[in-house]
């Protein structure tokens, strides 16, 4: 039956995921213990109020809200994949295009809890889930959010499930089921990106957000940093673990990479003219963004920090020599990531409370408990991609299939993460 | 198999109640402390939206309010939800040239409306101007603290919710918790907000104020004359703003609001805008009134003005 099928490939994924080398322990280990740190933050938070962070009525969106907007970013970003994987059914990329999109459900898990840690009463959620609350599409942009993230999550999940399903059976995926969704998943991933940026967007009362290129500038970063975090993350898998992954594959989501820099740089320049050419009074978030406004200059540094990174990291993605060279890729990466972050986090967020509507500066930091939530919520992130890569890669590998009674399952990588040394000692293993 | 679950469905319909129960069963015991989880809990977790209250649940609504709020603070605490006034919409004047930036307004309403005096909660915001600059907020003075007021060369402006015609605010709130009732005045169901603060982004005004952490006034303090909408003591997580002072203004002979009736100068005007004979549309009619930020098409019902 159906269903017993279902059954088993579950008990065989808890099997799996119970398995791994030392290493894959330890890292596991060190997640949930601070997942573990994460939870007891939030537990203080809940028990003491939003008031244990430093957000206040000036500046009432902080960290959370921060990391949420850059994380919509990571996970829309698995179209860069998708897009070359289906669209132009490109072989290197179609290989790995499921990474992409675990990446996409975890990152999506990921803004789920940065949205639930930053509300005042986490208890009403239901408040939210059309009929039973009181959802208010269309007229919230909030309520989109909460639609298209949802629909975004529940897409890939159906696609990388019922792609891993069959390939563990053995069976071919079915095309006219995956192919629509697969090209769904486009615009959809577009579309997330795009409604948290008018989320932001559409306040009259926020003019360093009311500006018509927020939407474009999300998606440019957003296809900068996403992809870059892809990189490493390919980079890694195929490292320690028995996925291969190929160089054509990487340097072309480099190219795409540079491509995405390049028009997020201009889009940026392009709002640094009008905002300081015209120089009405709506500059001022900006030159508090940028120069500090009245002594206050938290976030400058910051943003410094970040446009030279992503400079460095244009250059670096620009010339063929560099963005191939694997050194300097992952350099790129890691610029062009923590550029992005401060960028679309903080440095997106803050100045849209600074000065406030009244014209108030209040300068916000996150406190410890934001710093620990939020380092909760990244960790439980990688925890949820660990665990769909444990199961995923073996699947792809054809190291975790239905065993040949048709009923129970067959692991062949019990180690999953291994050190590079060691591999050739297991390669003997795969001819099974 | 599939033909019992069909049988299944019609024979049991799931209502929103029954829906939720069953959801949250599991889930509910870690999002509300177990201690304190009574039947009290239990009915507030699962209270409808107040606009979808029938007439018998909002008495019961009440009634349970008034319990929690009288047992809280050692004496009866009345809880109203008096609907708005037909053929009223109310209005605002504020005098610029007669405000002496006392602030006895701010502690008028804090006192009136039961807000959090740990942490501070104020729903009146006075500035400080330069009478060479005007209305320039560039400049306020939000914290000025001299022995005597007014100052030489200074003006003041209160800000509070210009109970715009429209609103930003309400637009943006994902659930509904938010909303113009038919006298102008905009309201917040404190039992329905799910604390998100997507509308304190999208007020143009400062005015709409987020419980931080749990407030806290003085039980010889509380104002026990309240209604649901307005002044009831809120709880923590939740935004609140300024109602007009509903448990006031909606009573038949009315009251004047807390802010109006405490300013020593006459600085502020209140009405109906829809009666032609009112001071407010005199004001308005006569005066050299303007409008706070006016090119955001908010469209305020709170009018600043001049009168000499």
């Amino acid at each position: 039956m159906q269903l017993r099928e279902v059954w088993s490939f579950y008990k065989g994924t808890f099997v799996l995921i119970g398995k791994g080398s030392k290493a894959y322990y330890a890292w596991v280990a060190i997640l949930l213990s601070l997942m573990g740190i994460g939870v007891a933050a939030y537990l203080y938070q809940l028990n003491h109020g939003l008031g244990v962070t430093a957000m206040r009525d000036q500046v009432s969106w902080g960290f959370y809200i921060s990391n949420f907007t850059f994380l919509v970013g990571v996970a829309a970003a698995a179209v860069l994949l998708v897009i070359p994987a289906y669209v132009y059914n490109w072989g290197p990329i179609k290989e790995i295009a499921v990474l992409g999109e675990l990446l996409a459900i975890s990152a999506i898990c990921m803004c789920l809890m940065f949205v639930t840690a930053d509300l005042g009463r986490p208890d009403r959620f239901w408040h939210l889930i059309p009929k039973i609350g009181n959802l208010n599409f269309p007229s919230s942009m909030l309520a989109w959010d909460v639609v298209v993230l949802n629909a975004y999550l529940g897409l890939n999940l159906v696609i990388v499930v019922y792609y891993l399903y069959k390939t563990y059976y053995k069976r071919v995926a079915n095309e006219s089921f995956t192919t629509p969704l697969l090209l769904l998943s486009i615009p959809a991933a577009i579309s997330i990106h795009t409604v948290t940026a008018f989320l932001y967007n559409g306040l009259g009362a926020r003019p360093f957000w009311n500006a018509s290129i927020l939407a474009p500038r999300f998606l440019a970063s957003a296809f900068s940093a996403g992809p870059a975090l892809m990189i490493i993350l390919f980079l890694l898998i195929r490292k320690y673990t028995r996925f291969k992954i190929k160089d054509e594959a990487i340097h072309k989501v480099a190219e795409l990479i540079a491509y995405a820099i390049f028009i997020n740089l201009f889009l940026f320049g392009a709002e640094l003219f009008k905002e300081f050419y015209t120089a009405t009074k709506h500059l001022a978030p900006m030159e508090y963004l940028l120069f500090g406004l009245h002594g206050h200059n938290a976030l400058v540094p910051w943003i410094w920090t970040a446009i030279i990174f992503n400079l460095f990291a244009f250059l670096i993605f620009l010339i063929p020599e560099t963005r191939t060279n694997h050194v300097t890729l992952v350099m790129g990466c890691v610029l062009i990531f923590i550029g992005v972050y401060i960028e679309k986090g903080m440095g997106l967020i803050i100045p849209g409370f600074i000065p406030d509507v009244l014209h108030e500066i209040y300068e916000y930091a996150p406190t410890g408990v934001e710093l620990l939530v939020t380092m909760g919520i990244w960790a439980t992130g990688m925890f949820i991609f660990t665990m769909l890569l444990r199961v995923a890669i073996p699947i792809l590998n054809g190291d975790f299939h239905v065993a040949d009674d048709g009923i129970g399952s067959y692991i062949g990588d019990q180690m999953f993460l291994t050190s590079p040394t060691k591999k050739p000692i297991q390669q003997p293993e795969e001819p099974l | 198999m599939p033909d019992q679950k069909k049988q299944d469905d019609h024979v049991f319909r799931l209502s929103r109640r029954k829906t939720l129960k069953g959801l949250v069963a599991g889930l509910g015991a870690i999002a509300l402390p177990s201690a304190t989880a009574s039947a009290s809990v239990w009915e507030s977790f699962f209270q409808q939206h107040f606009r979808e209250l029938s007439k018998k649940e909002l008495q019961e609504v009440l009634a349970r309010l008034e319990k929690g709020y009288s047992k809280e603070y050692g004496k009866p605490v009345k809880v109203k939800a008096t609907a708005p006034i037909e053929g009223v919409k109310f209005g605002y004047g504020l005098d610029l040239s007669r405000c002496i930036g006392c602030r006895r307004c701010v502690y008028g309403c804090v006192t009136e409306n039961n807000q959090s005096r740990d942490p501070q909660v104020h729903w009146i915001r006075v500035v400080q101007l330069d009478k060479e600059r005007g209305v320039d907020l560039d400049k306020a003075e939000h914290y000025y603290n001299p022995k005597k007021v007014p100052e030489e060369g200074h003006f003041y402006m209160p800000v509070q919710c210009q109970q715009c015609e429209n609103p930003p605010c309400t637009k943006v709130c994902p659930v509904q918790a938010t909303w113009t009732e038919t006298d102008g005045v905009i309201v917040v169901d404190y039992n329905w907000c799910i604390g998100c603060r997507y509308c304190m982004a999208a007020c143009p005004y400062g005015a709409r104020h987020f419980n931080w952490s749990k407030p806290t006034i003085p039980a010889d303090e509380v104002n026990p004359d309240t209604h649901y909408l307005g002044n009831r003591p809120r709880p923590v997580g939740v935004v609140e703003k300024c109602t007009f002072c509903v448990q006031r203004t909606r009573e038949q002979p009315g009251r004047y609001p807390a802010c109006e009736e405490i300013c020593p100068v006459g600085a502020r005007k209140f009405g109906n805008l829809l009666d032609p004979d009112s001071e407010i549309r005199y004001l308005i009619e006569n005066k050299r009134v303007f409008i706070l930020k006016e090119d955001l098409n908010t469209q305020p019902k709170f009018f600043y003005f001049y009168a000499t």
